[in-house]
This record gives structure tokens, sequence and C-alpha cells, in this order.
């Protein structure tokens, strides 16, 4: 029985086999965060408020549910988190005006959605993926997110990094040269480690933004699935006792 | 609920007094509590009842976004965020409804290969097959509205790839396409009527061919594993005597198949709504963007399939609708198994090989050509795709002869026990 079984599944999850192994992106990171670490959402959500809210909504985060959930006192909250003139159960919007796209070539998007749209890994890596390059308007490019319109303004902290590249040969017999990984150029006033935390620190911000109840979502699952556990046992048994007299 | 329907006497009292007036005790008498099921049903007869609960969930669950869902193409983008994140509990029921439809085309996929095991589909279950069908092919209209309503890019440009599919077929194409959208686009228009057809027309349309699933259900008999009919062996009592009422048997033994689906249907909800990308989909968290196509735009995982077959036929003479006449056709043929299939017995326990051989090479290829319609149309996956294509119709087209020809082992006069 148990060999049929075995043999079912292996014939059922051929195809998907196939599908397995796709290439990792260049240059894209794990970004190790921790939804529940809320020291690091802090951090994240004052970093944000600080580098990024200056061009950058979270329209669909309320300044009041955001402190409620990562235990920020009210008052800690409107003295240093808040710079625009709203109230605390507004949502996290930009003071950018509509023409920012003359300045930038685009509007600095919503970052509400970004980690549910592009993943926390993606957010990491983009903030520690910038590297000179003289063809760009703000003299900075992005190994993940090649020809971005934002400048480097982290470049205070982070510093200058160089890109490295490698050369690829084609099927046909020509070489190219390929962007492999950026490396420090001139430091910056974080040490890179001290970066990483704090990229990491934006990105699980974001990751709570995209999805403020997240963390209460996974821990509650785990009392229902308990729950669901032992109820499974009742109707079991249940089943087994009203069965007994079927032959 | 002890003096409740099916006691011996219920002639007095409340429950006297509407039977009286309306057949509550004999309904519940004819349909559930002697309503006999044969004693074998196993694994695999779960999921009549789960596709009801999942059901029962899409409505209950639906009902309560609708009081918060905005249906116009400015709106419907922020108001399903405004239910994720202001909504008491709107996550949750979110996560049930997205979860839920991903779950119910697990569960009917499921219970269409069980009748495909056991033959369900044959004399004297045609009709009851057809209507399976067609509420399978309800389910997918009421999917892919679904699909559109959050209004995201994904949402967007998938409503523009599956509608401009009408546009293919002569004469009549274009038009078509521009009374389906009201609009040149997918718009504003669209998402009215696809939000009036989601929430109230196909819904209604399922729950009447579900009632017309189970009335054709109960006047013919379940089928079993064994495939044999229960009825031709009935006791003194006229019940059949390998048959045991739907209740309370069933009714406690679906419970469990209901406890052990919520802990995986309830562990996706809290622990992987997005179930990897599959269930939501990450490009579907940006709001519609006519000026932004996705770089690969594919359908939700449970149309994948049927795209795959529709993206693996070639243009041909100088139009696309030969892709688009596969992909109807696949849908079509399930229509006539009943018919296709030519076997002496019906359930798989009792065909030869060649039957089983080529169930197994048809599950392989609908799961392979579901993988196809996720991926980009490049490398092996064009060329896998045709494979899965052919096959996929050959199980169907070639029916007639293999489950004819196919050496069949002696069926029991009873059925052989039970879990």
């Amino acid at each position: 029985m148990i060999n049929r079984w075995a043999l079912i599944a292996t014939i059922a999850l051929l195809p998907a086999g196939i599908a397995v192994a796709e290439e990792g992106e260049v240059g894209i990171e794990r970004a190790h965060t921790d939804i529940n670490d809320i020291d690091s959402l802090q951090r994240g959500a004052r970093d944000f408020m600080n580098y990024c809210s200056g061009c950058h909504s979270l329209t669909y985060v309320r300044y009041n549910r955001m402190a409620q959930d990562l235990k920020i006192p009210d008052a800690e909250l409107t003295a240093n988190l808040m710079f625009t003139s709203t109230k605390p159960f507004d949502g996290v919007n930009s003071a950018m005006p509509s023409d920012a796209a003359e300045w930038f070539g685009k509007q600095p998007p919503d970052l509400s959605l970004i980690a549910r749209e592009r993943g926390v890994d993606y957010i990491y890596s983009y903030l520690k993926g910038y590297y000179v390059d003289n063809t760009r308007p703000w003299g900075v490019n992005n190994i993940v997110l090649p020809g971005t319109a934002m400048p480097h303004i982290l470049a205070s902290l982070q510093g200058l990094q160089k890109p490295v590249y490698k050369k690829v040969s084609d099927p046909g017999g020509s070489d190219r040269m390929v962007l492999e990984k950026v490396e420090v150029l001139t430091p910056g006033s974080l040490s890179p480690q001290e970066y990483d935390v704090f990229a990491r620190d934006i990105a699980n911000f974001l990751d709570y933004a995209g999805e403020p109840i997240k963390a209460k979502r996974q821990a509650l699952g785990v009392f229902v699935t308990l729950f669901l556990l032992v109820g499974f046992a009742f109707a079991y048994l249940l089943k087994k006792e009203y069965w007994k007299d079927v032959h | 609920m002890a003096a409740a329907p099916g006691s011996a006497d219920s002639s007095k009292g409340f429950l006297g007094w509407i039977d009286q007036r309306f057949p509550l005790t004999a309904l519940w008498r004819s349909q559930v509590s002697e309503y006999y099921a044969p004693k074998n049903f196993n694994f695999w007869y779960y999921f009549g009842s789960l596709a009801l609960l999942v059901l029962v969930n899409q409505l209950v669950t639906g009902i309560f976004l609708t009081m918060n869902y905005k249906p116009a193409s400015a709106e419907a983008f922020a108001s399903v965020e405004y239910i994720m994140r202001d909504v008491n509990w709107g996550w949750l029921i979110r996560y049930m409804h997205s979860t839920g439809a991903s779950a119910f085309f697990i569960v009917i996929y499921l219970h269409m290969f069980r009748a495909l095991l056991y033959g369900s589909h044959r004399k004297p279950r045609e009709l009851l097959w057809i209507f399976g069908c067609l509420l399978f092919l309800v389910l997918m209209a009421e999917g892919f509205m679904g699909y559109v309503l959050p209004w995201g890019n994904m949402s967007f440009w998938g409503a523009q790839v599956i509608t401009s599919l009408f546009g293919s077929l002569p004469v009549i194409g274009g038009t078509l396409v521009d009374w389906i959208r009201g609009d040149f686009v997918i718009a504003d228009a669209t998402l009215n009527r696809f939000f009036a057809l989601h929430v109230a027309a196909l819904p209604l349309a399922l729950i009447f061919l579900v009632a017309a699933h189970l009335m054709a259900l109960h006047e013919v008999g379940s089928n079993n594993p064994d495939g044999i009919e229960i009825k031709k062996h009935k006791g003194p009592d006229g019940h059949p005597l390998d048959g045991i009422p739907f209740h309370p048997y069933y009714t406690v033994k679906d419970l469990v198949g209901v406890m052990g689906f919520l802990v995986i249907f309830c562990g996706v909800i809290f622990f992987a709504p997005t179930f990897g990308d599959l269930f939501l989909e990450s490009a579907n968290f940006t709001p519609a963007n006519p000026l932004q196509t996705p770089p690969h735009i594919a359908p939700v995982w449970y149309f994948t399939p049927f795209y795959a077959m529709l993206r693996a036929v070639p243009s041909f003479a100088g139009t696309q609708v030969w892709g688009v006449l596969v992909m109807g056709a696949s849908i079509v043929v399930l229509f006539f198994v009943p018919w296709l299939d030519r076997s002496p017995v019906n359930s798989i326990r009792y065909r030869g090989p060649i039957y089983k051989i080529m169930l197994a090479i048809f599950v392989v290829a609908f799961i392979t050509l579901g993988v196809c319609g996720l991926k980009p149309p490049a490398g092996i996956y064009p060329m896998l795709a045709k494979i899965g294509t052919v096959l996929y119709f050959a199980f169907f087209l070639l029916m007639p002869w293999y489950t004819r020809f196919d050496s069949v082992k002696p069926v029991p006069e009873r059925v052989t026990g039970h879990d």
C-alpha cells in the first residue's frame, strides 16, 4: 500500500521537479529579516522616517496603527517620527510634490506594498547594491535595479562601491563582460556590518508595512492549528465509535 | 436536537406542526438519515463534501468582502488594502476567500479524478457527471472574474489577455470582445460587470447546479470504489445490504475529512497565504497599470494547464483561433467522457493495465501542462506543452478503443470492505 502511494506521489511530482532550480538573480542576497524582532522594526521605522519618507509614501500605513504594532509610545511617535503636519490616524504620506517626476524622471513610488511585490531580499539587496556609474544622472547605478532613478541617498552611511565584472563566453564564441558584484570603494560612516543591519531593519520594516498583521497572523496560526488537530483527533474517535457496527 | 427529524413520532409538537405544512421530516429522511450510501467509500470520497464546504466558505467570506470592497477602477485596489488593514478581521476574511479559491480547484480536480478512477461518470450517472462539468465551467468563470476584482496589475493584464482570446474568433471576434469588456480595453465598465457576475449571477448558477448535481446523485445513488451497484442486493427491509445511512455514518466520517482539510487550509491561511506566489501573486500587489505590462503574464495556477494548451497550438492560416478552439475543446471533451468510456467495468480496480497506464499518463500530462502554463514559453516548456496537449487529448479521444480492448478482472457481487 505504501509503495503504491509512493509511486503515485513520484509520478505526480515528476513534472514539478522539472520546474525547480531557477537561477538566482545577480546581486540578490538573503535579508534574513524577522517580523517578530520589534527592536529591528522600531529601528527600521526610525530609519525609514528619517531617510526615506521625505520622498516615499506608505499611504496604506497609518501612523498610530504602526506605533501600536511596533510598541512606540504616542509621544515618541509625534515627536520623532512624524515630520509632516498630518494627524496620527493618517497614512504616511511624503511631502514630495506631484511634479517630482521632472526631477527624477519618475515619481518616487509608494512603498506600502513593495515588500509584497518584490520581497525583503530585493529591498535589502537594493539598499546594498549601489555602485559608481558616471553614465547615470546621479553618478550611481544599482546592481539589482539597473538604471534606477533614485540617487544614492545613503552614500554618507554606506560609502561608495565599485562594480566588479566578469567575462562570460556566449555559445556563439563571443565574450562579454557582465556585472558580477559590487565592492567597497570609499567607506561611509557605518561599517559594512552596521550598514547590513541598517538595510535589514528597513527591509524588515517594509515587510511589516506590506502586511501589518503578519506577525499576529503567524502567532494565531499556531493556536488555530493546535485546536484543529485536537478537533481532528476527536472527530476521528467519534467516527471510529459510530462505525463500530459497520461490518 | 434529539427530538429532531427522523424520530419515530413526528406528528406531534412543533415538528408535527411543520410536517403537516412542509415535508421536513420526509426530506431529512429521504436525503440524509435514510439515504443509503455504499459502506466502502475511501479517501477519494471526501472531496464531494469538501467542495460543498469550500463553496459555503466562498459564499460567506464573499458576502463580508462585498461589504467593504468597492467595484470601481479608481478605488478597488485601495479598498482591498483597506480590508487587509483597517477592517476588523478583514485580512482573515480575504485570505479565507483567496485561499478558498485555490482550495476549490484542488478539491474539484481531485473530485473529478475520483470519477475517472472508479467510473462515477458512467451509466446511470451521465447527467450527474454533466452537471459536474457545467459546475466546473461556471467555477472557472467565477474564478477568472474574481481574480480581476482586486485590480492589481496581473488582474488587469490577465483579463486583457483572456478577453482578447475571443477576438480571434472569425467575423464576430472584435465586436464580441468589446461587448464582453464594455469598453475598448479592460476598464471601469469591465470591473463593474465582472463584479456583478462574480457576486450575483455566477454564484446563483453554482448553487442551482449544485442542487441539480445532488438531486441527480440522490436519484441514482452514489457509486463506490468497486464500481458496483449496491441496489442489486437489498435486505428484507428494502435497504441495500452494502449501504449505510448517510447520517450518522458519513456525516461523522466527512467530519474527519473536514477537520483534516481545515488543518491544511488554515495552515495555508495563517502561514503561507500567498503559497509561494501561486495563490496570491506578487505582481498583483501593484495596482492595475495599462501602461506597464508585466514582464511575464500567466494566469492563476488553476488555469495554467488550459493556458498551456492554448499556447501550445501554433497559429495557422494567419489566425490564432486554433489555440482557442483547442482550449475550448479540452473542456468540451469532458462532457463526452461517459460515452467515450467503453469498458465493461466501472472501477479501476477491475480494469486492465492499459487504462491504468493511460490515466497515469493523463495525470502527468495535466500537471506538466500546469507547470508549462506558469512558465514563460522558452526553453523546454513549449515542447513539453505540445507533448502534454497531445497526451491530454489522447487520453480522451482514444478512450473508446483502449477501454474496449483492455483486459478486465472479474467484478465481485458485493463491495469489498471499508476503511
